[in-house]
Parts: structure tokens; C-alpha cells; sequence
């Protein structure tokens, strides 16, 4: 288990390197970022004048080592744009998209897993149809506009939610709705999936013919089978989620990490936007860790391998 | 559980109810969204047109140029002279104190300028700052400061951009210690700063007499909404009291509802083509033929362009600057819509099938493409580019584009030396290299007598428009949304002065 984890830190670190590398090389190809930085309303001595402060004058080469060695210590640098320490900068807006992210994935599977087993226990029944409509329309409706929906119902006409900001746990309430639902579908469909396949298996029969309880052969027999893939899809939608929430942050006006990585972009903040596909990739390689390590909790199958 | 379920109710509830409660005219408390995350509130470290808004009311500068009349007061200071064409001598005004308690007088001057004149402290908009040279203390209340070279909109700059910072808490705090917690003399100090998302205001109470007018309302609550379609929401919700920038479609519905103001205002900001007349891309560009560049002008129906997408106060533009701005002759050669003609220009200069070329943009794609549309009518084909801000500029610099839909603000600056001066003076960005309009311009931009200046720049921009160097085409505008309970007059430099909002 020691070498596997060894093994698994050794391949994030090379990720992360070989991510931060390329993301920093591509920032210089889609255009100046002394020109960017300098706003639209600049001269060509403001232009100048930002390229010597920031040294893009050096070769690109020169400037990653000098970023990842000071990475490597600790030290993001400062936002060029906010000029703010990036770890605080970024600190700041994770946690707001942890939270997002989290009530995101809780929302989707506590709605998604149950309609599936539901759906694959009686296929083709009206509840399974509903399940079906669901999450079509799910998988069909843009998040901008959905978001837009619940604003206009829950916060105009109603008036029982706060259309945006961060202040409340109630302020969350519609982001998590709008961003679980997007994850929802596939979700419930791979559960339903899943659940079918595994229904129609021997060892559930066989499970039925010795006596077991409809509930305990339904959820310690079929589902922990049936959810394997399931906890490998939901682990990338929550490293989805927290990178890729942007519309939903920038509706509700969240000020997350995702909103702050696409600003940062288009504004060459090249520290911010560094550190933050730093973390992300390190996102997505816990993330499949963590589904790893519960899935070979579930089955013991996989701890062998 | 079901207790709780109900004390999640009530609590949400009551919540709702308290941010509602959290605008308008009883609370004393006006609600302003931001569709931008402005970097830094320190005004020398920000190039945004947010940035000036809080800069407007937080600081003061030396002098005041008042929005209606276009006439200088002054507010820090109190009078001015010019001792010779490199030094200006201020009387500063006695007994203003900042938000913090410093007392204001000329060793805040001298601090302010030359911090912010040294190029190595990197404030941000070097052309707002790099004219003067340093600051020289007279006495307690007479300042003098140094120029680098004549430079007759002086006195437009320190009325605009150049705001006066306390010394000492300056020195120690810097700009990011200033971004974080802004001290000035202005009409409103700031109470809360959250970097990029939330800002709050309040009146202070020991404003001097300034000609900006008396602050009124107590409160000002800034939150940044990047969807303008959750501000409008908000507005509906009445938790935002003002929204400002509103795209034309939008303002049009919101302006059929009786419980808001639609106050619509021109800005500095136009929109042109610019043409690459002196055959950068290309000895053979067709823009290097004077008949060419003449076609494109008569080919755009600009009238129509205003009158479809832009509306409210847009006007149809014809020199290269915006009208208010000082110099800015109006009377040049002008191109009316003529498609007829326009192909007949373009057959007389060997084009009688048209020719393609590539055609860039960076912002207003609707504004672009009905504009590549005009271009197609007359047989010139578009392969049209939409870049980055940043990469189209990265793009002009170096090599030139063929044809290229610009914008302009002028950062606000009501002088001709802000845009014209900033293109035709052999810049990067310079596609017209016409040795005569940039001497003429030399002129202009230095002269101190206002009659030279405004003789050699109507020189200028006349050969420009003559030689149709660039194809003007609009002016921008920018609609303003409030409430019934809030009383406001926009001004038509785009800068929102919470001093002049009052409640009704």
C-alpha cells in the first residue's frame, strides 16, 4: 500500500509540473501579458514600462524556473492584477468553491442515487420515466439559464432567497441546486445502469433464494456493486465542479476559484492563474485517489490489484 | 428534525428579509453593482473605469473640472499660475483634513507627485503621471510642480487623474496597504474593502467645501455582479438601488417599467476604423491607395449603425477624437453614406471586383460585423478576426493589420492630446506614419497658447480626415438604471459621482 501511495504522489508531482509548464507556455502564446496587463487604455510607455517591472523582457524558459522555484518554497508571488499575495488571493476564493463543490456533489448524489436504484427497481414505471425526464432535462437546460430560472422564481417573485453573494449558507442554496443538477444525470443514469445490470445477476438470485430481505439485497448486495463506477464518475464531476463552476459563480456573483481562474486568464495574471491550475490538477489527482481507495473499500477485488 | 427543519425556515426567512432590507432610502444605504473585479482601489494602480469611479469620490485632486460647464475650479487648491511653460505654482487650501485625521498641506503634494512621477514605483497609467518631474514645497501652502517638457493639458490631468495622497500614512502603508484600506480628503471614506467584490463607503462628515458638492446619501453598499442579467434581478429585488453600464436591449425593457429611471449618457469612448495607410502589412495592401480608404469611409452607413445598435446618445463621429475633448475641430472633410460611389472608388483604383482582406476585432462583435457587412456590399471581402484585447494590440504593434475596428476612451481626458496624439505620432500603432500630421501634432500637444493648439490640431485632424487615415464612426454610450427613490444626472464623462446622488 506504501509503494502504491509513493508511486501515486511521484505521478501527481509529474502532472502538476508538466500542467504548470504547459498552461505557462500557452499564457505567453495567446498574446503579450505586458500588453494585457496594461489595460486596454495604455500607451506604449505604460506598455514598456510593465514588461521591464515584470521582466517579461527574459526568455519564457528563464521566467518558469524562476516561478516554479519560488512554487516549489511556498511562494506564489503576488497577483499582477490584484497585487496580493496569490496564496491568500486564492485561499479565499477556494474556500468558497469547496463549499460550492461539496454541496454540489452531496446535492447530486443524495438525488441521483436514490432515483436510480428507484428507477432500475421497477424500469419503465412512471417513476422511472419521471427519473428519466429529469434527468434529460438536466443534462438539456444550460446552467446559465436555469440559474436565471430560480432567480427570477426564488428570489423576485418569492422572494425567499437572496439572489447572489456569499454571506449566508442560504445564499448557497441556489448555486448548489443549479450546479448539483448539472452533475446529477449522469449520475443517476449510471446508477440505474449499473443497479439493472447487477439486479439480473446470479449471485442476487441467488442472494433472493437463500431468504435475504428486499433492502438488504438491494443495498449491501446490488448497490455496492452497482456504485463502483459511479464513486470513479462522481470523483472527476467534483474535480469538474470546482474548476469548471464558473457560470454558476459568476451568476450568483460567488467570487470562486473557477470565476477568479477565468478572469485571471483573460487578465494575465500569470501567478494566479499558475498557482490555481497548480491546484486543480492536484484536485483531480486526489480526487481519483480518494475514488480509488473507497472503491477498494467496496470492493476487495481491487485491493488486490 | 421537524424543529429544525422550521428553524431553518424561519432563519431563512429572516435573512431574506434582512438583505432586502439592506437597500434603499430608509436605511440611508444606496446599492451599486460592479460588473468588474476592480484590481486596486489605490486610483494609480487600477486602469479601470470602476477604479475612477471610487477615486472620484475617496480623493480630490488639486483642481476640479466641473462636468456641466467644462470649467476648472479650484478644490485642493485654491488658485494656480503657470511661473514659466515648465512650472505650475499652487495655493493650496487650508484646514482640509484626511479621512484618517492627517492634516492636508503641501508635504502631501510633494509626497503624492513624486511618488507617482518615479517610473520605478509603477503606477500604472505612466501617461497620467510621466509629464511632471517632481514637486517642490514653497511654503506650508504653496507648492510648485515640475514639468518634463511643456505640456498644456497639465492642468486637465491633475483634474482628473492625479489625486493627492496623505503623506505620511502613504509612506507607510503603500499601494497595496492603500488598496486595502483607501485614505483620502474625498466626500466619501471607506468603511470595508473585500479586493475585487465588495466595498463600502460613508459619508464623511468633515468634508471640505469643495465644488464637488456636499456627499448627501450616507451610505454607499458596491457589490461586484459580473451577470448583468443577477444585477437586473437584484434591481427587481431591491437589494441594488443603482446599475450602471446596461446594454442597450436591456435598458430599452427596463425602461418600460414605471419603478426605474433609465437615464441614458454619452461617453468619451469612439468607436473607428483604422486603415493601414502606410502599407505595413504589405507594399500592395490596397489601403495604401487613397481611393481605397476613401470607399471604405462612403461604404459604412453610420447613421444606421447608431441608430440599430448603439442608440440612446450615440452620435455619428466624423474627426478622430471625441467632440467635447479641447481641439477637437469639427469642421473636416466628412464621407456620407454612398455605396455607388464608394464602388466607383474602389474600380478607379483598379478594384472593380472588389479584393479580400482580413478584418480584426477585439470588443462589440455585433458593431464589427455589421460593419464587415457594409465592407462585403462593395465587393471588399472580410475574413474576419475576433481576438483578445491584448493580442490584437501584441498584433498592430508588430506587423499592422490590414483593417481593424478600435475603440477609444481617452481615459476620461477632455483633451485631443489623449487619442489623436496617442495614434499619429509615429506610436506602434501608428498605421498612417504621416510625417506632416505628427508635426503638427508635436505643436498642438506642447504650444502653450490655447489658439496654436487648437489651430495646429484642426490642421491634423483635417489632412487625417482628408486622407481618410482612420474611418470614425461613433460614439459610445452607457445607460444608467436606477430606482424611483434615487435622483441622479449622469455626466457624459462616464464617471458615476455618488456626491451628485441624492434620495428624492
Amino acid at each position: 500500500m506504501l509503494v502504491f501511495i509513493l508511486k501515486r504522489l511521484g505521478l501527481a508531482a509529474l502532472v502538476a509540473v508538466t500542467v504548470s509548464a504547459i498552461s505557462f507556455s500557452l499564457l505567453f502564446l495567446a498574446g503579450d501579458p505586458a500588453t494585457a496587463l496594461a489595460g486596454e487604455q495604455a500607451t506604449d510607455v505604460d506598455i514598456e514600462a510593465i514588461r521591464r517591472l515584470y521582466g517579461f523582457d527574459r526568455p519564457v524558459l528563464v521566467q518558469y524556473w524562476d516561478w516554479l522555484a519560488k512554487a516549489l518554497q511556498g511562494d506564489f508571488g503576488e497577483s499582477y492584477y490584484f497585487k496580493l499575495p496569490v496564496a491568500d488571493l486564492v485561499l479565499q476564493r477556494l474556500s468558497i468553491t469547496m463549499t460550492l463543490g461539496v454541496c454540489g456533489i452531496s446535492f447530486a448524489l443524495l438525488t441521483a442515487v436514490p432515483l436510480g436504484v428507484i428507477a432500475a427497481i421497477r424500469p419503465n414505471s412512471l417513476i422511472d420515466r419521471l427519473a428519466l425526464l429529469l434527468s434529460v432535462m438536466g443534462q438539456a437546460m444550460p446552467s446559465f439559464w436555469f440559474g436565471l430560472m430560480l432567480i427570477v422564481i426564488f428570489s423576485i417573485q418569492l422572494g425567499w432567497l437572496p439572489p447572489s453573494g456569499t454571506k449566508t449558507w442560504v445564499h448557497f442554496i441556489m448555486p448548489t441546486v443549479v450546479l448539483g443538477y448539472y452533475a446529477m444525470p449522469a449520475i443517476m443514469r449510471l446508477t440505474r445502469a449499473g443497479m439493472l445490470e447487477v439486479l439480473a445477476s446470479d449471485y442476487i438470485r441467488t442472494a433472493r433464494a437463500k431468504g435475504a430481505g428486499e433492502g438488504r439485497v438491494l443495498f449491501k448486495h446490488a448497490l455496492r456493486n452497482a456504485i463502483i463506477p459511479v464513486v470513479s464518475l462522481a470523483a472527476v464531476q467534483m474535480g469538474f465542479m470546482l474548476g469548471g463552476s464558473i457560470v454558476v459563480e459568476s451568476i450568483f456573483a460567488l467570487h470562486g476559484a473557477g470565476y477568479l481562474a477565468w478572469e485571471s486568464i483573460g487578465r494575465n495574471d500569470l501567478p494566479t492563474v499558475q498557482a490555481l491550475i497548480l491546484i486543480f490538477s492536484m484536485f483531480y489527482i486526489v480526487f481519483t485517489f480518494l475514488s480509488d481507495v473507497v472503491n477498494a473499500w467496496l470492493d476487495p477485488r481491487m485491493r488486490a490489484g | 428534525m421537524k424543529s429544525f427543519m422550521l428553524k431553518c425556515g424561519v432563519a431563512a426567512i429572516a435573512l431574506g428579509l434582512s438583505t432586502a432590507a439592506q437597500a434603499g432610502k430608509s436605511e440611508d444605504t444606496l446599492s451599486v453593482a460592479f460588473t468588474k473585479e476592480l484590481e486596486n482601489v489605490d486610483s494609480y494602480f487600477n486602469s479601470a473605469r470602476e477604479g475612477v469611479v471610487l477615486q472620484r469620490a475617496i480623493w480630490d485632486g488639486l483642481v476640479y473640472r466641473d462636468p456641466a460647464t467644462n470649467e476648472y475650479k479650484g478644490n485642493l487648491a485654491m488658485s494656480w499660475k503657470w511661473i514659466d511653460d515648465l512650472t505650475l505654482e499652487f495655493k493650496l487650501r487650508e484646514g482640509v483634513k484626511f479621512h484618517n485625521g492627517e492634516p492636508f498641506d503641501a508635504d502631501d503634494v510633494v509626497y503624492t507627485v513624486n511618488f507617482v512621477a518615479d517610473e520605478a514605483n509603477g503606477v500604472k497609467t505612466q501617461r497620467n503621471v510621466n509629464w511632471m518631474k517632481s514637486a517642490e514645497k514653497v511654503d506650508s501652502y504653496t507648492v510648485r510642480i515640475h514639468l518634463k517638457a511643456p505640456f498644456p493639458a497639465a492642468i486637465e490631468f491633475l483634474s482628473g487623474p492625479v489625486s493627492i495622497y496623505p503623506n505620511e500614512y502613504y509612506a507607510e502603508a503603500g499601494p497595496s496597504g492603500m488598496g486595502l484600506k483607501p485614505v483620502g480628503t474625498g466626500p466619501y471614506k471607506v468603511s470595508l474593502v473585500e479586493p475585487g467584490k465588495h466595498f463600502v463607503l460613508e459619508k464623511y462628515e468633515g468634508y471640505h467645501d469643495s465644488p464637488k458638492g456636499q456627499p448627501s446619501i450616507g451610505k454607499v453598499d458596491i457589490r461586484t455582479i459580473p451577470d448583468v442579467n443577477t444585477q437586473m434581478a437584484e434591481l427587481f429585488g431591491s437589494t441594488l438601488d443603482l446599475i450602471w453600464q446596461v446594454p442597450a436591449d436591456q435598458a430599452e425593457k427596463l425602461a418600460t417599467m414605471d419603478q426605474f429611471t433609465v437615464a441614458n449618457e454619452s461617453t468619451m469612448r469612439i468607436g473607428f476604423l483604422t486603415l493601414d495607410a502606410a502599407g505595413r502589412t504589405g507594399e500592395k495592401n490596397p489601403f495604401t491607395d487613397i481611393r481605397v480608404r476613401r470607399a471604405v469611409a462612403h461604404a459604412i452607413n453610420r447613421e444606421a449603425l447608431v441608430e440599430a445598435l448603439l442608440k440612446g446618445k450615440s452620435k455619428v463621429v466624423s474627426t478622430a477624437c471625441f467632440p467635447s475633448q479641447f481641439g477637437c475641430f469639427q469642421d473636416v472633410p466628412s464621407y456620407g453614406y454612398d455605396p455607388e460611389k464608394a464602388k466607383a472608388l474602389l474600380a478607379e483604383a483598379g478594384y472593380p471586383d472588389g479584393f479580400e482582406t482580413e478584418f480584426y476585432a477585439y470588443r462589440n462583435r455585433d458593431y464589427a460585423e455589421a460593419i464587415a457587412s457594409f465592407l462585403n456590399a462593395i465587393g471588399i471581402k472580410t475574413n474576419f478576426h475576433m481576438l483578445q484585447y491584448s493580442a490584437l494590440r501584441e498584433l498592430r504593434m508588430k506587423s499592422g493589420v490590414p483593417v481593424s475596428f478600435q475603440t477609444w476612451g481617452s481615459y476620461s481626458i477632455n483633451d485631443t492630446s489623449a487619442i489623436t496624439s496617442q495614434f499619429f505620432k509615429f506610436g506602434k500603432l501608428d498605421d498612417a506614419r504621416d510625417p506632416d500630421v505628427r508635426d503638427w501634432l508635436d505643436v498642438a500637444d506642447s504650444a502653450t497658447d490655447p489658439e496654436k493648439r487648437k489651430e495646429f490640431y484642426a490642421k491634423a485632424l483635417t489632412k487625417i480626415a482628408d486622407q481618410a487615415y482612420w474611418v470614425p464612426m461613433f460614439s459610445y454610450n452607457t445607460n444608467y438604471v436606477f430606482t424611483n427613490e434615487v435622483s441622479y444626472t449622469p455626466t457624459p464623462d462616464e464617471v458615476l459621482r455618488f456626491v451628485e446622488i441624492s434620495w428624492k
